[in-house]
């Protein structure tokens, strides 16, 4: 016969992992939101170029890819993710400075937005507890779609083009953060530097749309 | 064509190869949206859009 407290007790138990899943997603996030700032400011000061800025961009990635699953399960993990956020942050700096050098209030309401946006979602998510684990294949497809998109416009050069592509982003990246914060929720998600890598990549390509659309829209692109 | 063009075009083809086998996976596996699923998805991004709209009228 089934033991109800075994079933409460399993379900507490499941409930304060999937808490401190997300206590210690959160935490991770902050800082190495805080740590991309660092050196996207150093980027900044030290005028680094696209070149490098590039190279950054494919270690970081690179790191994304074949360091980190290694090293989700270990201490070695948290070196990884500020090694793969802070050559992001790095990356982003000629970018920051170009928006900066035109429009500065362009780069504060981005960032504000961001904001607004990542902590919108997450409530959203958190406080309904809606499963959103059906979205995994339209968000994937819409990715896929907008990569060959922002590939074709690499060589067509349509900023019209660009700004639709920038629009999905925004839609897309939005997207994510809801299915990553339920996914962490409802247990999908069980490892918090994986998706302490997720939501940061999903809040840095959110901020760069949105600062895209915004220096567009206000006459500055 | 100066090479960031063909860096930063590398680097797309590359996430685009790297995505491909997982979009066909969460493609096959991922469970199906009832209506009421995707108003769920559809209300926040419209207040996205919305939020987004009153940015641009600030900028």
């Amino acid at each position: 016969m089934n033991n109800p407290n075994v079933s409460i007790g399993r379900s507490q138990e499941s409930i304060l992992a999937t808490n401190k899943v997300l206590k210690n997603t959160y935490v991770l996030l902050s800082i190495t939101l805080i740590f991309s700032a660092i050196t996207a400011f150093i980027g900044m000061q030290m005028q680094i170029g696209q070149g490098l800025a590039l190279i950054s961009t494919f270690g970081a990635i690179g790191i994304l890819w074949f360091v980190l699953p290694r090293t989700a399960n270990s201490t070695a993990g948290i070196p990884t993710i500020f090694a793969f956020t802070g050559l992001i942050g790095l990356g982003m700096a000629p970018m920051l400075n170009m928006y900066l050098a035109v429009n500065p209030s362009v780069v504060s309401t981005a960032l504000g937005g961001t904001g607004v946006i990542f902590l919108g979602l997450s409530g959203y998510a958190l406080t309904t507890r809606k499963d959103f684990s059906f979205m995994g294949g339209f968000l994937m497809v819409g990715l896929i779609v907008v990569l060959v998109a922002a590939l074709a416009n690499i060589f067509l050069q349509m900023p019209v083009m660009g700004l639709v592509v920038s629009g999905a982003i925004v839609m897309l990246m939005s997207g994510l953060i809801l299915y990553e914060t339920s996914s962490i929720i409802h247990g999908g998600e069980t490892n918090y530097i994986m998706a302490t890598a997720s939501l940061f990549l999903s809040i840095i390509n959110l901020f760069q749309a949105l600062l895209h659309l915004l220096s567009a829209f206000g006459g500055d692109d | 064509m100066d090479w960031l063009k063909i860096g930063s075009a590398v680097l797309l083809i590359a996430m685009i190869v790297f995505m491909w086998p997982r979009m066909k996976h969460a493609v096959a596996n991922a469970p199906k949206g009832t209506m009421k699923d995707w108003m769920g998805y559809i209300v926040p991004m419209a207040a996205v859009v919305g939020f987004i709209i009153l940015l641009i009228n600030m900028v």
